[in-house]
């Protein structure tokens, strides 16, 4: 019964990839919607409405996302009266905690644009939603970029704790390995070694997008 | 729903939960105070010395960087005794964070200390002061003062990732409220005081940042106009 880590190891750890993957993506996908509503609300001409978004921002980013995920786990549970699966469960979790941190992030980039371009719409007689839509939120975006593709990769390494609750992704498949060959040694480097391979890319075309709006402010505002 | 919330079981283990607080403050003071002084020898080494230091530090920050903490944790504390040491898993979760902060708290020096314009690094030295007291007056001031807040958002960021070391059966108040909830069977009761004694510690931590930035940077400072 000694196994060692081989083959049918490794692609036991690389068939957990997807998992991380995909609940990166979801969360990301939930959390930009999420995101977007957010920072909307935080620069609202509304103040309660603006006190709710800074209410729950605060509360997200002032937690671990391991306190979110057991709360949401066991809520949800209390809330519909069955244990739900811990595939939703990490989803709802990882869509809420991206959902503030996207809605900082953005609320920053859309601040971010002069003010005179919010009166300049104004005075062209837009509505508060036009102004936002077709002059604000495609200025921010632009901004937005380096920055968002920034926090994926914050995302996708605090994907790992839902291997805590026991979602089977990298981290947990890496655990299983882990404690079946008594090898922690070769299995967490060979993690993080997936881990770098996915994140690392990221991180490079956020700093090249970092760059490159460097070099356009000032120069091609607007497009 | 037939379920009925129960809080006052919490009041019976408060002590308990009070004692995990202040674990997480001890370990989080000790990683960050121990990354902190990493993190400056790091950012010294990157800007002043031989470009083989250079690179080995910014390997060492990218690994960091795209990698989990709860993954750094567990090679960490899986490595440590490999290496011959035999340690607490507080002291080896300390470790980690120490490690993982040192990476983050690095790069955001470096950005402070770039933003300082070369000129005054020359006009220090036209001053005759040594490279090292033109670093530690010129550059590292002021580079700290820019990057003050994005500091403090990482130490509060590592209080909250400290939460991930009770996987290595490091006792801090995660590891306290998973071991409550399992015997009271309370768990989302639990988990909700938990997670609002962690929100207390960050609001108090940026709390005590504003103060530290104010003794530093603005008590003494020449007022202008």
């Amino acid at each position: 019964m000694d196994r060692t880590f081989g083959l049918g190891e490794f692609v036991f750890l690389l068939k957990a990839v997807p998992w991380t993957i995909l609940l990166s993506l979801g969360a990301m996908l939930g959390g930009g919607v999420l995101g977007l509503i957010i920072s909307v609300a935080r620069i609202a001409p509304l103040s309660p409405i603006r006190w709710l978004a800074t209410g729950y921002i605060e509360v997200f980013q002032g937690t671990p996302v391991l306190m979110q995920l057991f709360i949401i786990y066991y809520g949800l549970a209390v809330l519909v009266g069955v244990q739900v699966d811990a595939w939703i469960a990490v989803l709802v979790a990882f869509t809420l905690y991206a959902g503030a941190f996207l809605g900082d992030i953005w609320r920053g980039c859309l601040q971010a644009v002069p003010r005179q371009q919010w009166e300049a719409a104004a005075s062209l007689s837009m509505s508060y939603l036009k102004q936002l839509r077709y002059v604000i939120v495609p200025q921010a975006a632009r901004i937005a970029i380096a920055p968002t593709v920034g926090f994926l990769v914050q995302l996708i390494k605090s994907t790992s704790i839902a291997a805590i609750i026991g979602f089977v992704e990298l981290t947990r498949a890496g655990q299983l390995m882990a404690s079946a060959t008594f090898q922690p040694m070769i299995v967490y480097p060979i993690v993080a070694g997936m881990y770098f391979l996915i994140c690392r890319p990221l991180t490079s075309l956020a700093s090249i997008f970092e760059r490159r709006s460097h070099a356009a402010t000032g120069t091609k505002w607007y497009f | 729903m037939n379920y009925v919330f129960q809080f006052n079981v919490i009041w019976e283990h408060l002590p308990a939960l009070l004692h995990g607080v202040f674990l997480t403050l001890e370990m989080s003071v000790m990683s960050i105070g121990l990354g902190s002084a990493l993190a400056m020898v790091c950012a010294y080494g990157q800007v002043a010395s031989s470009r083989a230091i250079k690179r080995l530090i910014g390997g060492y920050i990218e690994t960091i960087r795209n990698t989990p903490v709860l993954v750094q944790v567990f090679v960490f504390y899986f490595s440590l005794p490999i290496l011959g040491l035999k340690v607490s898993p507080f002291a080896a979760a300390v470790a980690a964070l120490t490690i993982n902060l040192g990476a983050y708290a690095c790069e955001i020096l470096r950005a402070g200390i770039e933003s300082v314009p070369r000129g005054q690094v020359e006009a220090g030295r036209a001053l005759g002061l040594s490279r090292l007291q033109t670093f530690r007056f010129v550059i590292f001031f002021p580079a700290l003062k820019t990057v003050f807040p994005a500091l403090s958002s990482q130490f509060i960021l590592l209080m909250l990732s400290s939460s991930v070391v009770s996987t290595i059966s490091a006792v801090e108040l995660t590891a306290v409220t998973n071991s409550l909830q399992s015997t009271t069977f309370r768990a989302f009761e639990f988990y909700f005081v938990a997670a609002a004694l962690y929100l207390g510690m960050s609001l108090a931590l940026k709390a005590v940042m504003h103060i530290v930035y104010w003794l530093s940077f603005e008590r003494n400072a020449p007022s202008v106009g």
